[in-house]
């Protein structure tokens, strides 16, 4: 149990995709001025990241027994292209504001780097299936944790009295890097030994 | 060795068939349980819309104009390219007003005869990339560079570069969607309506003098067109001749009388650039 929390808390803090690995960054950007179009493309990606990273740990299997690992690229982008094109379907269905709001955001979780990032690290750091998927949910959450304070802090930012110059995406890619650097205090953690596990 | 390699080919070929096979057969069956019923009519104005996709209305695509129509969020007049827009009022069960037609007016006369170059351009075939090296080749700062990127734009083959390294543009195919207008890294092509023939084929704000050391066609802003114009269609503002369409009635007085040739009527038009 305590070394699924330790993937989890690692992957959300320690290791952030965005912050850390500096995978997802366009709809990081993109879909971060409002705080629920940010919540929403963050339960999108959390679906598609744990799916993604379950199926492919399976695929992963198949492709070293046949002895085909150099497919990996192309399968793994192949189920990340399919679950997007589902998560599409059951969001157009289920909600169509949602699916207003996050518009070309949604097609493009395909080539979030992220969810592919996730998938690759599952076979390089050999977790087992449950540890994959758990890793999967845990950087989702990572990125849909970042994603929405960064959405606040542009909600609010809306109505600063900025410089014209800095309008719009000069303080945002400024804010980043300051968020970026606050999260840079987690790196280096030793989390077993801060938990007492 | 062969046997190995032959195997790894028909395990890729293998897995990556059943893979898609699975994946388009699921993906299948949830588009049909997933299915959303959108408007009939989104389709049905679709299928009259030109389908070039060339994003002239400022939606992304035919299908998103037709979805803007549908949801009220744009006119029925909205793509620029349809000449009769009544069809698509029929379909939403309004009336339709006429619109002017607009078609794309190149703004410079001086090609490689008239206007000399400072230096020989031997970069990317592209007017921005030309634009940012030094200002571009051409000794006018206000010309065209006849690189052509307006006519590489066009997604209705309606324009070509004449052997003068001019656009010229073919005013029966043009839609006026206006993407050779946004191309244009000096701003030489507007929009204009497609009955006023006379044009000023300048955009050289500089003094008299200036403009004859750089093009042979122009605009010296002698004022003689703003003299003789019956309607006083033709003000000089900034060193430049400005026709106003809404005032200009074709009668081509001004293009007899321009000393420098710059202002083209219907005929001398086609004769002067093409």
């Amino acid at each position: 149990m305590t070394e699924y929390l330790l993937i989890v808390l690692s992957a959300i803090f320690i290791n952030n995709f965005i912050v850390a690995r500096f995978l997802g960054i366009c709809p990081f950007l993109g879909v971060s001025k409002q705080v629920e179009t940010a919540t929403g493309m963050g339960m999108a990606v959390t679906f598609v990241m744990a799916l993604a990273s379950g199926i492919t740990y399976w695929l992963q299997k198949v492709l070293v027994m046949f002895n085909i690992e150099f497919l990996q690229t192309i399968t793994f982008i192949l189920v990340i292209a399919v679950l997007v094109q589902f998560v599409e379907m059951v969001i157009k269905k289920s909600s169509p504001v949602l699916y207003q709001a996050l518009g070309i955001y949604l097609p493009l979780i395909t080539t979030n780097c992220a969810v592919l990032g996730v998938t690759i690290i599952n076979v390089t750091e050999n977790y087992n299936f449950l540890q994959s998927v758990v890793n999967g949910i845990g950087g989702a959450l990572g990125f849909s944790l970042l994603l929405i304070l960064f959405a606040g802090i542009r909600e609010r930012l809306a109505f600063a009295p900025l410089p014209k110059a800095l309008e719009g995406i000069p303080i945002a890619l400024i804010t980043a890097g300051l968020v970026s650097m606050a999260f840079l205090g987690f790196s280096g953690f030793n989390l077993e030994a801060l938990l007492g596990f | 060795m062969e046997a190995g390699s032959m195997s790894i080919i028909l395990h890729g070929v293998a897995v990556l068939l059943v893979l898609g096979a699975a994946f388009g057969l699921g993906l299948a069956i949830a588009s049909r349980k997933l299915a959303v019923e959108s408007d009939p009519r989104i389709d049905e104005i679709e299928a009259l819309l030109p389908g070039a996709n060339c994003g002239g209305c400022g939606y992304p695509g035919c299908r998103g104009m037709a979805e803007a129509i549908v949801a009220g969020a744009a006119p029925v007049t909205g793509c620029p390219v349809l000449k009769d827009h009544s069809p698509i009022a029929a379909v939403m069960g309004v009336e339709s007003t006429a619109t002017e037609r607009l078609i794309a007016r190149v703004r410079c006369g001086g090609g490689r005869k008239e206007a000399p170059q400072r230096f020989i351009y031997f970069g990317v075939e592209d007017c921005a990339a030309a634009q940012s090296l030094g200002g571009g080749a051409k000794a006018c700062t206000y010309g065209c560079l006849g690189l052509g990127s307006c006519v590489k734009v066009c997604p209705f083959g309606a324009m070509k570069m004449s052997d003068n390294a001019l656009p010229v543009v073919d005013e029966e195919k043009c839609t006026g969607c206006g993407l050779c207008v946004k191309a244009c890294p000096r701003q030489i092509i507007t929009l204009w309506p497609y009955d006023k023939k006379v044009t000023v084929l300048c955009m050289n704000k500089d003094k008299g003098a200036e403009v004859r050391a750089v093009c042979k066609v122009g605009c010296i802003a002698c004022r003689l067109c703003t003299k003789n114009c019956p309607t006083g269609a033709i003000p000089v503002e900034d060193n430049l001749a400005r026709i106003t369409p809404e005032l200009c009635t074709n009668c081509e007085i001004c293009v007899e009388k321009c000393p420098m040739k710059t202002i083209k009527g219907a005929k001398k038009q086609e004769r002067a650039v093409g």
